[in-house]
């Protein structure tokens, strides 16, 4: 049986918003793996507890470059407080519902997001 | 501009197809079964049909039972045999790690009810060796089972050979030849196969109906209880309308089918050329013996549904291992079984093509493709690893 996305799934994938890197990143984040066929790699600038910029590289299906595009401006402009607020379920309903075998990819979107503020912690830890 | 490239998934009716069919949703209603005039012209056209189908494939009319399409025939091909086998406490099973799945989750269910299988493996070029199927072979071994030409690398198997030690050994020998009938000549005598599969919608044909070709002398037991028809043995009234839509489909479909292989060879090996210019891409499985429409690839970094979606976009349907796995996340078991490593196989992508292909629509897929690998590999972090490694 084939699968159909949302509208506005079909959307992020065609038009990803803020794909690339961010060279001066000060939190990055990277989950999933190769084997199972997603992975996510999040770039946070983030200045005064503000997320100012917000950057993904995605290797994955329609799902994943969808729900990684969502998360990153459902983030942006947000504080850390608020960014880590982020769930997957909001990112699904943000896109109008997921496949059920593609609820997985918010998942990874959210623990993206995650890993990356985790890393800006640790390098501001490591600083002080 | 709109090009379909996924021949192996379906093919389009062709005109004379539905020409063929559309009398019987009309004048010609009758039950086959009935005695009557309206009756009477049903059967003639099942009768017809089943005639002109065995005569294509080499068989005679009452080798052929038609069934709802390939899966069904390769159900019931199985289950018999190993019911046959079980008989005389035949109890093995020998098949291909790459079969199409109403094959192997067939065997699965006999694994289950008591039956031992063993599943050969396919070297990296798509193809099982003889001599390997040979020392596989016991004095229990009920049934054999090998596809004529996978359905996601199209590589032609050894089956007149595979037929030969079978029948040496006094095995039965089926063959799914779903993607191979109506694109390779087929003569079941000359290939020595026992029981054969195909379905009408992969050459032009309706969709719901297929057939089982059994050799004479097999006695195959039931699929469905109830009625006469299909000699008593696949009851329920007959789909006439596509019943008569297949057989023309096949005649049509081997009309000229040289001329036409070689036309759509030249357009394979064109877009072939073209498409393994890109870095890190590779063409799975043998590059000659394989459908002459037929083409697989891999490009590393990228993910294989993404990359459908981006040629949808364009106007490209292809597809990315088998179509029935699409609504699973594994990578395809065929290329697993050909040996690529599982994050490669991930990155696939089949493009089917056939007589109805033309050179333009080859070129566009040429054209776009390139670009729509190297913006998912722009935005693929392990892209990103794999070039940094050099």
């Amino acid at each position: 049986m084939a699968m159909t996305y949302s509208e506005k799934v079909r959307d992020h994938f065609a038009n990803p918003r803020n794909v690339g890197k961010l060279d001066d990143a000060n939190g990055i984040g990277e989950v999933g793996n190769a084997v199972c066929g997603d992975i996510m790699k999040m770039y946070l600038k983030i200045e005064n507890g503000v997320i100012e910029d917000v950057k993904f590289n995605t290797f994955g299906c329609g799902a994943a470059i969808a729900t990684s595009s969502m998360a990153t401006e459902m983030i942006k402009g947000k504080t850390i407080e608020e960014a880590e607020q982020l769930t997957n379920k909001a990112v699904v309903e943000a896109l109008d519902g997921l496949p059920p075998v593609k609820v997985h990819c918010s998942v990874l979107a959210e623990e993206a997001v995650k890993a990356a503020l985790e890393d800006y912690r640790r390098r501001q830890e490591n600083q002080a | 501009m709109k090009v379909y490239a996924d021949q192996a998934a379906t093919t389009k009716l062709s005109s004379r197809a539905l020409q063929a069919m559309m009398p019987c949703f009309t004048d010609i209603f009758g039950n086959p079964s009935s005695l009557h005039e309206e009756g009477r012209a049903a059967e003639e056209v099942v009768e017809k049909s089943r005639k002109e189908i065995a005569s294509l494939i080499g068989a005679q009319a009452r080798e052929i039972y038609f069934t709802s399409g390939g899966s069904e025939a390769d159900n019931w091909a199985i289950m018999q045999a190993a019911k046959l086998g079980a008989k005389k406490g035949k109890k093995h099973l020998i098949s291909t790690t790459f079969e199409h799945h109403a094959v192997l989750h067939t065997l699965d269910g006999l694994k289950a009810r008591g039956f031992e299988v063993t599943l050969l493996p396919v070297h990296e070029d798509g193809l099982v060796r003889v001599q390997e199927l040979e020392e596989a072979i016991r004095e229990d071994t009920a049934l054999v089972t090998v596809m004529y030409v996978n359905n996601e690398v199209g590589t032609i198997q050894p089956v007149r050979e595979i037929a030969e030690i079978c029948h040496a050994k006094g095995v039965l020998f089926h063959t799914d030849a779903v993607q191979a009938v109506g694109h390779l000549p087929i003569d079941v005598e000359a290939l020595g196969v026992d029981m054969l599969s195909m379905a009408a919608h992969k050459f032009h044909g309706p969709k719901g109906i297929g057939a089982l070709y059994v050799r004479k002398n097999i006695p195959i037991g039931n699929l469905i209880f109830g009625g006469a028809q299909e000699r008593g043995k696949r009851a329920g009234t007959e789909n006439v309308p596509a019943i008569a839509g297949m057989a023309e489909a096949l005649k049509e479909s081997l009309e000229d089918r040289e001329e036409k292989n070689a036309r759509v060879l030249a357009l394979r090996e064109r877009l072939a050329d073209a498409v393994l210019q890109i870095p890190k891409s590779r063409l799975n499985g043998d590059r000659q013996r394989r459908a002459a429409g037929n083409l697989n690839f891999c490009f590393e970094g990228i993910e294989g549904e993404s990359l459908l979606l981006y040629l949808d976009l364009a106007g490209i349907c292809a597809s990315s291992g088998s179509a029935c796995t699409s609504g699973s996340l594994d990578p395809s078991h065929v290329l697993l079984a050909l040996g690529i490593p599982v994050e490669i196989a991930h990155g696939s992508l089949r493009i089917s093509l056939d007589e109805t292909n033309t050179l333009k629509e080859v070129d566009y897929i040429a054209e776009k493709l390139p670009g729509i690998v190297e913006r998912l590999r722009e935005m693929s972090p392990v892209w990103e690893s794999l070039t940094k490694e050099g």
